[in-house]
């Protein structure tokens, strides 16, 4: 049966507002974004050929990029056996955990960064618990470098991993992991084979939305990090603060959709068939 | 009806030459008895000291209203809920303590539960794969499985690829693939509409006769029990009511609750007051047992065991008034009040010599005391 043609229909109307507001709020912006990375006084490609030549633009785009994979392989690594705690909990049980992973929602990201320094800190408290306690002999850095910017982003972005993971798996029929199991898999074949694949389309859906925030993230990367760790979104905050070179940065903006984008085509184009299999 | 019957016939002929394991098609099935198999949830008992002994190849059924026990007992005998107390014994060995992976037991849901990332190959391919069976022994064998349940050719289906009963079929293969001591299905056929439910019906009777697994079958649809099995423990309150044929049952319940809830019936409340007569308000019937009990007491008849006579041929207060008349093709209903106010339910044939009653009218009930059951009141 043909779909009505919703936008012919008079209750097509009541989506106008949303999509003025879209239009309005994400597209435009957007299309003025593309628009100046693409012109100084005429139509001109020299950010993009700027962004090929300088190589500290070329590290930022890597740097941004591993810290991102990085990022959404530790969230999933911890974040997959809390989700399947809260996913096969007691309901009373389950949804104390749930609440414990969004408690961290509550504060803002700037304060739990700072937190993160005062906790990191050479003299922080991790550094003191472990000088006290003669497992080390100097402080070790924990702030300023990967391990810094990784417990911080990884502790922000932990809970939209968690979120659809659990979602995904308490769609999962129990009878289906029992059936598997009467059949003769051990747990942890039952597991391998029904479970985890079953569970697939809330792995690619956590991925994409930590992997997307990843990219985009400033403050941490900023505050946490070294000189080892410049994102691009660093270099956008730099070329227009201490540069006001609007085209620049707007082509940086470009450059970063552009790539997560066919980052996110690759990985659809890979897990794909098993995603539309897995959901019902 | 008549093209399940068209149907049927053409099964029969592939069916002999089938072979699943043994040569003869056969799958050994084994004999399952449960010990004061008991299971409670806080506090409460859900199943309480059940005793049960299926043979070897049996077709047995766990009958009961909601909340009766009888999913929970099949969880307790797959291993997937451990049982609070009691045993489970498969073959003279039990299992109790085994985990459901090592007991050999297949098991068929409702919502068929199949693997929806899997194909159906993979679907029944998956028992033998996790037990280590060579590939081409697992090819031959599903193709077999599949050919058993008439799914030639849909192989490579996803399981959301296929109808309702096409599903079913899948995991019913799947689940006597790697040929299990014992085969327990929970209402497998709830999810189905009537026409396919009757069909199916007929080919797991036929799959069990050719096969020979012992099945125990769980529903809480009586027409479903009387047609298929071997036994019916029908089950009340984590507790087996009666345990007998469908026709013992239906013809010789052991209690009020059994005489209800199989088909329809009338249970007049009364007394025996003298020796070899019940009585309840107006009513007087002699039985053909004179050696019952004195005391209160039950009469059970079913309706089609009642017929309309003139009121001067019927039993002492076996008269009265037709109040109410549901004719459903093949026979008619009466609400008949008799003596005392009681309204006895009568079914008769709808044939042409047969007699007929208006609204409003005074009709005899004719009444064979041999077809009557006294029950303990």
């Amino acid at each position: 049966m043909p779909r009505p043609r919703v936008w012919r229909s008079a209750e097509g109307l009541l989506t106008l507002p949303a999509l003025l507001f879209y239009l309005g709020v994400y597209l435009y912006p957007l299309a003025r974004i593309v628009g100046w990375s693409l012109y100084d006084r005429g139509p001109t490609l020299k950010f993009y050929r700027a962004m090929a030549s300088d190589p500290s633009l070329l590290h930022a785009l890597g740097n941004t990029l591993s810290i991102s994979l990085l990022s959404t392989a530790l969230c999933l690594l911890l974040g997959y056996p809390l989700a399947y705690l809260i996913a096969t909990a007691a309901p009373a049980a389950g949804r104390v955990l749930m609440l414990l992973v969004l408690v961290p929602f509550w504060t803002s990201i700037l304060v739990r960064s700072f937190a993160w320094i005062v906790i990191l800190g050479n003299h922080g408290l991790v550094n003191r618990a472990l000088l006290a306690a003669g497992l080390i002999a100097r402080p070790v850095r924990l702030l300023f470098n990967m391990t810094g910017v990784q417990t911080g982003m990884v502790h922000v972005l932990l809970p939209f991993m968690v979120l659809p993971l659990v979602a995904a798996m308490r769609r999962i029929d129990p009878n289906v992991l029992r059936i598997a199991r009467s059949l003769g898999a051990v747990p942890r074949r039952a597991f391998l084979h029904v479970f985890l694949p079953l569970s697939l389309p809330g792995i690619a859906a956590g991925g994409a939305l930590v992997f997307l925030l990843a990219v985009g993230f400033y403050v941490t990367p900023a505050l946490l990090g070294g000189p080892g760790q410049i994102t691009l979104a660093t270099m956008i905050d730099m070329e227009i603060t201490n540069f006001l070179d609007w085209g620049m940065a707007a082509m940086l903006g470009v450059v970063l959709m552009a790539v997560a984008g066919v980052l996110f085509a690759a990985f659809g184009a890979l897990l794909g068939p098993r995603l539309v299999t897995g959901a019902e | 009806m008549l093209p399940c019957r068209v149907k049927l016939r053409d099964l029969q002929e592939p069916m002999s030459r089938r072979s699943l394991s043994e040569p003869d098609g056969r799958v050994a099935g084994a004999a399952l008895a449960l010990r004061g198999l008991a299971k409670q949830y806080a506090g409460a008992s859900v199943v309480d000291a059940l005793d049960l002994d299926v043979a070897a190849g049996e077709f047995l059924t766990l009958l009961g209203p909601s909340g009766s026990g009888k999913t929970t007992t099949l969880m307790m005998i797959a291993g997937f809920t451990p049982p609070s107390a009691g045993d489970v014994v498969l073959n003279g060995r039990s299992v109790t303590a085994l985990a459901p992976e090592r007991r050999n037991i297949g098991v068929v849901f409702q919502n068929y539960a199949l693997f929806p990332h899997m194909t159906v190959q993979e679907n029944v391919a998956f028992p033998l794969k996790m037990r280590n069976v060579a590939k081409p022994e697992i090819a031959r064998k599903v193709t077999a499985a599949l050919h058993l349940v008439q799914l030639d050719g849909l192989g490579a289906r996803l399981p959301r690829q296929l109808s309702g009963g096409q599903q079913q079929r899948v995991a019913l293969a799947r689940a006597l693939v790697f040929e299990p001591d014992l085969l327990l299905m929970d209402e497998p056929l709830g999810a189905l509409d009537k026409n396919l439910r009757s069909h199916m019906q007929f080919e797991l009777r036929r799959m069990h006769a050719t096969l020979g697994v012992t099945i125990l079958y769980v529903t809480h649809d009586q027409e479903e029990a009387l047609a298929m099995s071997d036994r019916i423990a029908l089950m009340n309150g984590g507790r087996i009511a009666q345990l007998g044929s469908a026709e013992d049952l239906y013809e010789r319940p052991h209690s009020r609750f059994v005489a209800e809830f199989i088909g329809e019936t009338n249970v007049i409340e009364g007394a025996v007051a003298e020796p070899g007569v019940f009585a309840a308000g107006g009513v007087r019937l002699a039985l053909p047992d004179r050696a019952a009990r004195a005391g209160a007491a039950l009469l059970v008849v079913r309706p089609e065991k009642l017929a309309l006579c003139s009121p001067a041929d019927a039993p002492a207060g076996f008269a009265g008034t037709v109040r109410g008349l549901v004719y459903v093709g093949d026979c008619t209903r009466y609400r008949v009040e008799v003596a005392g106010g009681l309204l006895l339910t009568v079914q008769t044939p709808n044939r042409r010599d047969g007699r007929r009653a208006a609204l409003g009218e005074t009709v005899g009930i004719a009444l064979d005391p041999a077809d009557a059951r006294l029950l303990p009141g």
